[in-house]
């Protein structure tokens, strides 16, 4: 059975994967993550999750097919929009 | 606790380290390698540990008294000599058996008078407690297991031999077994001698060198 490591370095920080090791149960993970993972102090505590356990979603970006580009930080230009907009109602100028 | 009695806790610990490092490479999977080795490694640094104070007391230094004694001026408990690789459940059954008799040892050493032992008592048992952690973890997958049964039914007149007499009623307890005739620290097996052999060999071939 594969169990999943994620180590905190110290009290406070977020957790990160460290790695993955095989084990027949919850004693033994904990045992050998403890030696692989925490032998040299390098981990201020350990979480340990089966890999059956972890939901993996794939390519998990939504296709933006619709003008829906004010949902992304980086896509949505106001400043043509605007400018747009006002040669639609006949008040471009100063945009 | 004299020297001798330092020297029978440091060459059980040496000789169980070296016999548990014999399966470096080769043990049923890869994460029990890794854990069971860096056990061995840790009963050897306990090993010398032991060894440096008798060495204050004897005038000597560790690596004297860990290699350059003959096989039977060894003080180890005929237990920890017994050769098991390629026997898991031996293996384990052992392995358990030690460090269950060895916690009964260690929690009385940290009652010691003497502050040196009792401080080096102290530390040893907060490395211990991994190896307790990792031993009952196995005993308890392998309990069912005939094979492990039996190995513990042949090795504990063994296991009761590396306590001292007063402290093997606390063992029987623990381990759930009635005492039985102990096979007593002071003579060897057979095993011991080429253990030895290999153990001294590459510190034979240069006598005094410095390393």
């Amino acid at each position: 059975m594969i169990w999943e490591i994620f180590r905190q370095e110290r009290e406070g920080q977020p957790f990160q994967h460290g790695g993955s090791l095989d084990a027949p149960n919850l004693a033994f993970a904990e045992a050998y993550a403890r030696e692989l993972y925490g032998r040299r102090d390098e981990s201020f505590a350990l979480w340990i999750v089966p890999r059956e356990a972890v939901d993996e979603v794939r390519d998990p970006y939504v296709a933006d097919v619709f003008d829906r580009d004010y949902r992304r930080v980086d896509g949505y230009s106001l400043k043509i929009k605007l400018k747009e907009a006002r040669e639609r109602a006949g008040t471009a100028g100063s945009g | 606790m004299n020297a001798q009695e330092l020297l029978a806790l440091a060459d059980d610990e040496l000789i169980l380290g070296w016999r548990n490092s014999e399966w470096t490479g080769i043990a049923p999977f890869l994460e029990e390698d890794v854990a069971f080795s860096s056990i061995a490694q840790t009963e050897i640094g306990h090993a010398r540990a032991w060894y440096e104070l008798a060495a204050k007391e004897l005038g000597t230094d560790a690596d004297s008294l860990a290699f350059d004694r003959q096989p039977e001026e060894y003080l180890c408990a005929p237990f920890v000599e017994l050769r098991f690789v390629p026997d898991w459940a031996q293996t384990i059954a052992r392995h358990w058996l030690y460090e269950t008799a060895d916690a009964i040892r260690i929690q009385a050493l940290m009652h010691s008078d003497d502050p040196e032992i009792a401080g080096l008592a102290e530390k040893i048992d907060r490395e211990e407690a991994y190896h307790r952690m990792h031993a009952e973890m196995w005993a308890d997958r392998l309990r069912e297991e005939p094979r492990f049964q039996q190995a513990v039914d042949k090795l504990w007149p063994y296991a009761l031999g590396v306590l001292e007499p007063e402290q093997r009623n606390r063992l029987s307890e623990v381990v759930g077994r009635d005492p039985v005739d102990p096979v007593e620290r002071g003579t060897h097996t057979e095993e011991l001698a080429p253990l030895w052999e290999e153990m001294t060999l590459v510190r034979r071939s240069v006598p005094g060198a410095s390393w």
